[in-house]
């Protein structure tokens, strides 16, 4: 994926996503087969390994792992389904992920995302939205960015993207 | 754009992530089959309609996905507070006095 601009936009290759909803008593179980911590606040991360989690709800985390780690993870969590349970739903096919880099990248999101975009902490995450399309924002780095995007959006949120790095690019001179 | 407080997500957030979901405190009839044709129709259609301040319902739907509860004033478009679906009815004249200050500063 090309896109001139001050802004690098690449698409990230396949990963394993899962939306995992699960009860407040059951969440301590739930992490200890997911192998890393189940954040309680919104918008925080946390990480072991390949897997990484990101809470979105009082009760919602978006997973994420490496596609080879996809099968064991849900394994993990089919062994404790009686004990604690949860819903752990395979997302990997639904999304894919942008990665933005650059000292830009705050004015080239801000172009279409309503948030306060400088005021994510590093390492946090939320879900907004992007030109009216549902996304998940994940700041990786000062000027790193990961936008999840619906596949059946990527097309028109690329194109939107590359379109205002190209006036920033411009506006830079 | 309006800037809306999430009390789920602890952030005032803007507007475009939110869904106004009609009027708060409208309580399911506890013994449905004992409700006449008049109750039954003033419970599924008939709402306040303030001029003023209004408690109604509101779903982070682009973010935490949760229903909570605000009231509103539908004529300055102004949120006096919000709460967590289920939490009791704010004490308005706490709230008006609380505004009021605020405004005076
Ligand atoms: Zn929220």
């Amino acid at each position: 994926m090309t896109s001139e601009g001050p802004v690098r936009l690449t698409l990230l290759p396949e990963a394993a996503r899962f939306s995992l909803r699960v009860r407040q008593s059951d969440i301590a179980a739930a992490a200890r087969a997911f192998g890393a911590a189940l954040p309680a606040r919104i918008g925080q991360t946390a990480s072991a390994g390949p897997r990484s989690s990101l809470c979105l709800g009082p009760d919602e985390w978006v997973l994420h792992t490496s596609t080879d780690d996809a099968e064991a993870l849900q394994q993990a969590f089919a062994a404790i389904a009686g004990a604690a349970p949860h819903s752990l739903t395979d997302i990997s096919d639904r999304d894919r992920s942008i990665l933005l880099s650059g000292p830009l990248v705050e004015d080239l999101l801000s172009t279409g995302c309503p948030r306060d975009v400088s005021s994510i902490p590093l390492g946090a995450g939320v879900r907004t939205v992007f030109d009216t399309v549902q996304v998940v924002l994940i700041r990786d780095g000062v000027t790193d960015f990961r936008l999840e995007v619906a596949r059946s959006y990527l097309p028109h949120v690329m194109a939107l993207l590359a379109m205002a790095n190209l006036e920033l690019a411009v506006a830079a001179g | 754009m309006l800037l809306i407080h999430c009390p789920y997500c602890a952030a005032t957030l803007p507007e475009l992530e939110f869904a106004y979901a009609g009027e708060a405190h409208i309580a399911r009839p506890a013994d449905p089959s004992t409700f006449s044709d008049e109750q039954w129709r003033d419970f599924l259609f008939i709402r306040t309609n303030a001029r003023g301040l209004h408690f109604e319902r509101w779903r982070h739907v682009h973010g935490c996905g949760r229903f909570f509860n605000a009231v509103r004033d539908t004529v300055s478009d102004k949120f006096l507070t919000t709460y967590k679906a289920g939490e009791p009815k704010p004490e308005l004249e706490a709230l008006l006095k609380a505004a009021g200050k605020d405004a005076a500063e």
